[in-house]
């Protein structure tokens, strides 16, 4: 045993100035979280993304190279919702870090800042993958990240008490060119309004809630079941009597069902970046409102 | 809701009033609209006030721990009567190691309990409910959550961190049941009453080292009449070291190794022959193992692929007890014997997977001294057992799986037992979260 403990020591000591030592180092569940940290914490903070555009966050691995990131985390930023539930448990059991534990202020689940949709009034696995607190795609309206972004902000102020205050100042710059897209946003989406959509799954329920489009159906049968050609038959019926104006789905969706609707029912499908780095325009959280808003203006005109 | 508010305060402004608006009345209106930001925000805040306390559990259960229930039944067709199975050239675990009954039966059912215990542990409970009516402690366990540098301590009953495939809870296996390998050299599933320390190293790609101390409960270090070891301090030790990571954006890579050293006291096994023989000595476990899965972008959803194989190599000595006549006799007795699978299951189109795994095993060199006979020991007679195994499964959704298995089975010498299984697996109740 003893020998072993000294191994573990003498191991420890040849990897342990591996990783480069930035002030906080932040892991994200998702790329949005991401964008968010990296424009709060700007070079104080060295960010990485678990997740792309290209990859469903609810179903993700709890592979080796991200139990290795969270074990050097000092903040863990997730949607939370049990959005993770099958992929982050694993990592923070795993990490042996007691920083990012749940209850450590390391620990920050964007969800909880605001008010979530969709809360489910029965829960049962018969309606679907369904998470109890809701839909956990909050970044999907911008008020939302407006919300999120000041308990953000602090949260890595009082991680990082030495540059708490670039943290507030490059929050409350955010904030004020956000305050200012919004209003833009609000403006540009004014002919969105009460625009019947199709989505893939339940992931734009709060750009529809923020814009005002309607929901028209999913091409998904019920949440997290992937689309079956029974449920496409009935949408194409259901389209023939109350149309959708467009069809919008993920890049971490196959185009398959959304094109063959969209050939059938004659209604446009559109690709919207859903999240930071969907689409070669999404560069950051501006530019990723900027070119969802766009695609759909474009369609639905 | 903020907007039609201004908006309808400006309609009115502009019908009510006349051209030239007086400053006071638009200090007013200036007021009116700031009354209206207000409220709007607070009705926004009161609106979110309630949704938050309609997601709030009010009830005592809501401390509860996550409870999950596994579910399995299986159809069984075995050419070969399964009461005689056996695997030859190697000593009999007296594990669960059996292709099962014929027919329909139902399988082990699990129930898992897990929550944090506070702000330091976590435990969970793993009970298996076998369809004899038996329940057991399959894992039962607390885990640290508040160590720091990258430590944790396991303590309590747990499947041992020896090779990869050992640590997966059999609902989460890619086929029916165990590999050749795992049932001769870990009695189909080792789980140990021990103590577990793992370290986390703290670098860019995962690297783990952990050491682990058992009561040595189970084969190889203990099975049949005599039962687990009876002394002080520890039965059974392992340590293993892995490393892992990822291959460009699509491939995560892991590969292990472990040692597990035993010192088996009056194990005993029967021979086929009726005759009871026991073993004490040392026994020494290699095991290698390797895991690559692949998909694109890392999104699993539509096709993903699983490569995952292990090589087992075991040194045994020591001195076996052969007693056919009620006169015991003992003799030195060594072996070396290894073996390995590999497999390899693809998701061609969501929701359905296809998988094939081989498996051969090595019975070695054993050699015995006088008094012993190599003749006295049928079971241990050379052999090199194989096996074929395919397989398709369908995954309606993440908590359900039907699955279809043939299997050509090569385990004992004198004949090929062709298996198929069909199996359900499915979870209820919390969303499980599954080991790499």
């Amino acid at each position: 045993m003893k020998t072993i403990l000294r191994f573990v020591v003498a191991l420890s000591s040849t990897v342990i100035a591996l990783p480069a030592t930035a002030a906080l180092n932040v892991f994200a569940c998702e790329p949005e979280w991401a964008a968010l940290a990296q424009e709060l914490g700007g070079d104080r903070v060295s960010v990485y993304s678990a997740t792309t555009a290209l990859q469903d966050p609810h179903r993700i691995e709890a592979r080796p190279s991200l139990i290795a990131r969270v074990r050097s985390a000092d903040l863990l930023i997730c949607s939370g919702s049990e959005l993770e539930i099958g992929w982050i448990p694993l990592l923070l059991t795993q990490s042996g870090n007691p920083r990012i534990q749940l209850g450590s202020p390391g620990y920050f689940e964007a969800s909880q800042q605001v008010a979530r949709l969709e809360i489910p009034k029965a829960i049962d696995r018969a309606l679907g993958d369904i998470h109890p607190g809701g839909n956990p795609h909050v970044h999907t309206d911008p008020r939302n990240i407006a919300r999120i972004a000041p308990a953000l902000m602090e949260r890595m102020a009082q991680l990082d008490p030495a540059n708490a205050e670039s943290y507030r100042q490059r929050g409350k710059s955010f904030l004020e060119r956000w305050q200012a897209a919004i209003a833009r946003w609000e403006q540009q989406t004014t002919p969105l309004k009460g625009v019947p959509v199709v989505v893939y799954h339940k992931d734009f329920s709060y750009f529809i809630n923020w814009t005002g489009m309607r929901e028209a159906g999913s091409l998904e049968p019920k949440p997290g079941i992937p689309p079956t050609p029974s449920h496409l038959a009935e949408l194409i019926d259901q389209m023939k009597r109350a149309p959708a104006k467009v069809i919008v789905y993920s890049p971490y969706n196959s185009p398959q069902a959304a094109e063959f609707l969209s050939s059938r029912a004659n209604i446009p499908a559109v690709m919207v970046p859903f999240t930071v780095g969907g689409t070669d325009k999404a560069k950051d959280l501006f530019g990723l409102f900027d070119d969802t808003i766009a695609r759909l203006l474009v369609t639905v005109k | 809701m903020h907007r039609k508010a201004t908006m309808a305060l400006a309609v009115a402004a502009a019908l009510g009033l006349p051209h030239a608006a007086t400053a006071q009345t638009q200090d007013e209106l200036k007021a009116l609209r700031e009354q209206v930001r207000q409220l709007d925000r607070r009705v926004t805040e009161a609106e979110q006030a309630a949704i938050q306390a309609s997601s709030r559990p009010a009830s005592e259960s809501a401390m509860n721990p996550a409870v999950s229930v596994i579910l399995n039944g299986i159809y069984s067709n075995l050419s070969q009567d399964p009461n005689g199975f056996r695997i030859n050239g190697f000593v009999p675990t007296l594990g669960d190691v059996g292709p099962g009954v014929r027919g329909l039966s139902l399988g082990e059912s699990e129930l898992a309990l897990a929550a944090n215990v506070d702000h330091n542990f976590r435990g969970t409970l793993i009970a298996s409910i076998s369809p004899e009516d038996s329940i057991g402690v399959e894992e039962g366990y607390i885990q640290t959550l508040s160590l720091s540098y990258g430590f944790t301590i396991k303590a309590g009953r747990f499947f041992s961190a020896v090779g990869y495939q050992n640590q997966i809870h059999a609902h989460a296996w890619d086929f029916t049941d165990a590999p050749l390998a795992n049932k001769v050299f870990l009695g189909n599933q080792l789980n140990e009453d021990g103590i577990q320390l793992k370290w986390v190293a703290p670098a860019s790609f995962y690297w783990d080292v952990g050491v682990e101390a058992g009561r040595g409960r189970q084969f190889p270090a203990a099975a049949g009449a005599a039962g687990p070891r009876n002394k002080n301090g520890v039965g059974s030790g392992n340590v293993f070291t892995h490393v892992g990571g990822d291959f460009g954006t699509g491939t995560a890579w892991q590969t292990g190794v472990s040692y597990l050293s035993t010192s088996p006291q009056d194990r005993t096994f029967e021979d086929p022959t009726g005759t009871t023989n026991s073993f004490t000595g040392q026994s020494r476990l290699w095991v290698l193992d390797g895991i690559l899965k692949w998909a694109p972008n890392f999104n699993p959803t539509y096709t993903n692929f699983k490569l995952q194989g292990e090589y087992f190599r075991r040194r045994e000595n020591g001195d076996l007890t052969f007693d056919a006549t009620g006169a015991a006799q003992t003799g030195g007795f060594t072996s070396t014997q290894s073996g390995f699978y590999l497999q390899g299951v693809y998701q061609f189109v969501p929701m359905w997977r296809v998988g094939y795994r081989y498996d051969r095993l090595n019975s070695g060199n054993s050699s015995f001294s006088a008094p012993l006979n190599a003749a006295d020991f049928p079971i241990l007679a050379a052999y090199n057992p194989t096996k074929h195994t395919v397989m398709a499964d369908w995954s309606p959704s993440e908590f359900s799986r039907v699955r279809l298995q043939f299997a050509s089975d090569k385990s004992r010498s004198d004949v090929t037992d062709h298996q198929v299984f069909l199996q359900y697996i499915v979870s209820l109740g919390a969303h499980g979260a599954h080991k790499f």
